[in-house]
């Protein structure tokens, strides 16, 4: 008895001994650059998750999967969408994979809650979605970027989509997290009418929107605006269209639909309006690059968060080639990223002194292409070098 | 207009708002009973804590989805479903939940927790990480005058009566038939059950594809409406689970009670809380906590009814 525990715990060590030696060894040579890319790979949502992959891995092969000559390993690992889980797997690898870049996070509540490890062990997070109000105004940090944008900035789009429509009372609903009080506050900050209604859900699991529809029904604004990314776009467009409401009252939206909830949304969201800073069909070559070929490779559209997640690899690329590899010159990474010498999918775009993109907002629509087949194109520009209004608040 | 006008038809307003949040409770209440009766049975009778049954409710859309496009007809599709589920339950029941009964309830959990990881990952092999949505036909599309001035859709109305029609199905099948019988004779006291010569072994089997019947019924009516999804059932279980604390381990009438309370509290709660609070708080204030407020009265309604009746509303006797 008491040698078999002896030898099991010297096995224990032997193997400890042997995992710690290899990993001095690889830090030795840090002849590879590691990126940490947490995003959703299980649950509804997983197929964002897995968008955000294939188009990272897209951008990899791209670069012949190489930034500045070095090798590129990525470590992917799935957040389940829930910040305890995020907060975990940032931890582990930092710790345990000890990667020289972060970058991914769909969600900015599990954003929030896995930021701090990694700014204050001075690596460089990339956010390829999320992009809370509290990092890009009193909370901002010099190791924080947002390739993607502030959450109040699609909506500001949206806010002056609705002046631009004539709109004068508007009803908000949004899910009750960090983002969707952003979505809701940024709509409202460049919407000149009245706000009739607003309705914050529980988030993540209500999935029935039918008191909140009734409420709208009930007040009768002239629009309708909504923030439900993923899945409960399509459970809100499916009741709002089952109330039918959607001829009644037009349905305003940012990040509700997309590539994934278009195959199921269909002919819901024909005829309603949304607002974003990219589309598969902006006519810069690198997103004609990006969406033929990951339309070649995986027969299907890639969707925003794909988009910006091919960004973050080229912008990540772009600052160790401006550093020559050299990754612990973290001030002149630092430069580099703030320089965004890159070509970005989206067109022209700059980052503003929070770190978060300064670029335009266009109005789209969903179309049919075929019987069963949608896309989604742009019709015009609502605005262009739209700032964030949190940037003031960063002291940077 | 007169003053007295205007405040006679704001309360005639006010008052079809009512009904129809009344209504929209009700449907929820329904479609969250028609999941919590199967759970309490398998609870109440078999004495296994099964938390797959969230699983088979996935299961049981996934189905009625695939089976809708195959035939191109929602009824077939649903109908079909139905048994399709009952024959899956019935597999995981022979297969991996009938060595548990004499395990403690921990190793139920360990065990039907393994369940919903495997039908999970078995659910993205065989339809994908995208989901599927369940289009409905042009006839269920429609509104219906509920009452004048006051259309509610079609379908939510049929969710309605099909969860009514199902409660009363199962209060026949509990209170007035020979299976029935049993079934309340195995909640109440198993072993004597089977000490006077019934086959426990079949009772359990049977029992448990009901339940994995009604949990697709569950499934395939709010498919429509909330799209099917991976993962549809997790969330939605621990609002059985709560329905079944409230109404008491193993009866079908606190399941129906419990649930249509909840479904009532919750809708209610989020159409008229904002507004109620608005009028001693700021506007801002009111709104945050009447959402923080909205999405806590079902646990607070739940601890409110286990202080005044720590066994659930209707406990099963003998227990």
């Amino acid at each position: 008895m008491k040698m078999s525990t002896l030898l099991r715990v010297t096995g224990a060590l032997a193997v400890s001994a042997l995992a710690l030696t290899a990993a001095d060894h690889a830090a030795a040579q840090a002849k590879k650059i590691k990126i940490g890319f947490v995003t959703t790979l299980s649950g509804p949502n997983a197929a964002y998750g897995i968008d955000m992959r294939n188009s990272f891995e897209l951008a990899l092969d791209h670069m012949g999967r190489k930034m500045g000559g070095i090798p590129v390993e990525v470590i992917y690992e799935d957040d389940e969408q829930k910040p305890e889980v995020g907060k975990q797997k940032t931890d582990k690898l930092l710790q345990r994979d000890r990667v020289d870049f972060m970058a991914g996070y769909i969600w900015s509540n599990v954003l929030l809650a896995s930021y701090k490890p990694v700014v204050d062990s001075k690596t460089f997070l990339i956010s390829a979605n999320a992009g809370p109000s509290q990092l890009a105004g009193e909370q901002c940090n010099p190791y924080f970027f947002a390739a993607s944008w502030a959450n109040e900035q699609n909506p500001m789009g949206v806010g002056h989509l609705l002046n631009q429509k004539n709109v004068k009372r508007l009803y908000i609903v949004a899910p009750n997290y960090a983002a969707g009080q952003d979505m809701a506050n940024g709509v409202k900050a460049t919407f000149k009418g009245e706000v009739v209604g607003q309705d914050m859900t529980r988030w993540p699991d209500q999935l029935d929107f039918s008191a909140e529809i009734s409420k709208i029904r009930a007040t009768k604004p002239d629009a309708v605006y909504i923030f439900f990314p993923g899945r409960a776009g399509v459970q809100f467009y499916t009741q709002y269209s089952q109330a039918n409401l959607k001829k009644e009252i037009p349905l305003y939206s940012v990040f509700t639909v997309d590539g994934v909830t278009l195959k199921l949304q269909k002919d819901l969201v024909l005829d309603t309006y949304f607002g974003l800073f990219w589309a598969p069909d902006l006519p810069y070559a690198a997103n004609q690059k990006f969406v033929t070929d990951y339309k070649k490779k995986h027969k299907d559209t890639p969707t925003f968060y794909g988009a910006q997640s091919y960004d973050v690899a080229n912008l990540i690329a772009s600052a160790v080639a401006a550093t020559k590899g050299n990754l612990k010159d973290k001030e002149g990474l630092r430069k580099a990223l703030e320089a965004a010498n890159f070509d970005s999918v989206r067109g022209p775009m700059k980052f503003n002194k929070n770190h978060f993109p300064i670029h335009a907002i266009y109005q789209q629509e969903a179309y049919k292409v075929s019987e069963n087949e949608y896309d989604i194109r742009t019709i015009s520009k609502i605005i262009d070098n739209l700032e964030d209004p949190s940037a003031p608040k960063c002291k940077m | 207009m007169t003053p007295r006008f205007i405040t006679r038809s704001l309360f005639f307003f006010m008052t079809l708002l009512l009904i129809e949040q009344f209504l929209n409770g009700l449907q929820i209440g329904l479609l969250l009973f028609l999941l919590a009766a199967g759970l309490t049975l398998v609870f109440g009778i078999m004495d296994l804590v099964n938390l797959a049954h969230g699983s088979l409710y996935m299961m049981g859309a996934f189905f009625a989805a695939t089976l809708t496009e195959w035939t191109g007809s929602f009824l077939l599709g649903a109908l079909l479903a139905l048994p399709a589920t009952a024959l899956l339950g019935i597999v995981v029941e022979v297969i991996a939940l009938r060595n548990l009964y004499t395990r403690d309830h921990l190793d139920h959990v360990l065990a039907t927790f393994g369940l919903i990881l495997f039908f999970n990952e078995l659910a993205r092999i065989l339809f994908g990480v995208g989901g599927m949505a369940i289009p409905l036909p042009d006839s269920l599309l429609t509104h219906f005058e509920v009452l004048p001035g006051l259309p509610y859709p079609t379908y939510r109305f049929l969710i309605i009566v099909v969860g009514l029609l199902c409660a009363v199905f199962l209060y026949v099948l509990v209170q007035k038939t020979r299976l029935g019988m049993l079934i309340r004779a195995g909640a109440t006291n198993r072993e004597m059950v089977g000490a006077l010569g019934i086959d426990i072994k079949l009772l359990f089997t049977l029992v448990f594809g009901l339940g994995a019947a009604l949990a697709a019924l569950a499934g395939l009516m709010a498919a429509p409406i909330t799209t099917v999804q991976i993962g549809m059932g997790d969330n939605i279980l621990i609002l059985a689970l709560v329905v079944i604390v409230i109404g008491g381990i193993g009866s079908i009438r606190g399941a129906f009670i419990a649930a249509v309370m909840i479904g009532l509290v919750d809708t209610m709660g989020r159409a008229f809380l904002p507004n109620m609070l608005g009028t001693v708080l700021s506007p801002a204030d009111a709104g945050t906590v009447a959402e923080a407020l909205s999405s806590m009265l079902i646990y607070i309604l739940m601890s409110g009814v286990l202080v005044l009746r720590p066994a659930g509303l209707f406990p099963a006797p003998g227990r």
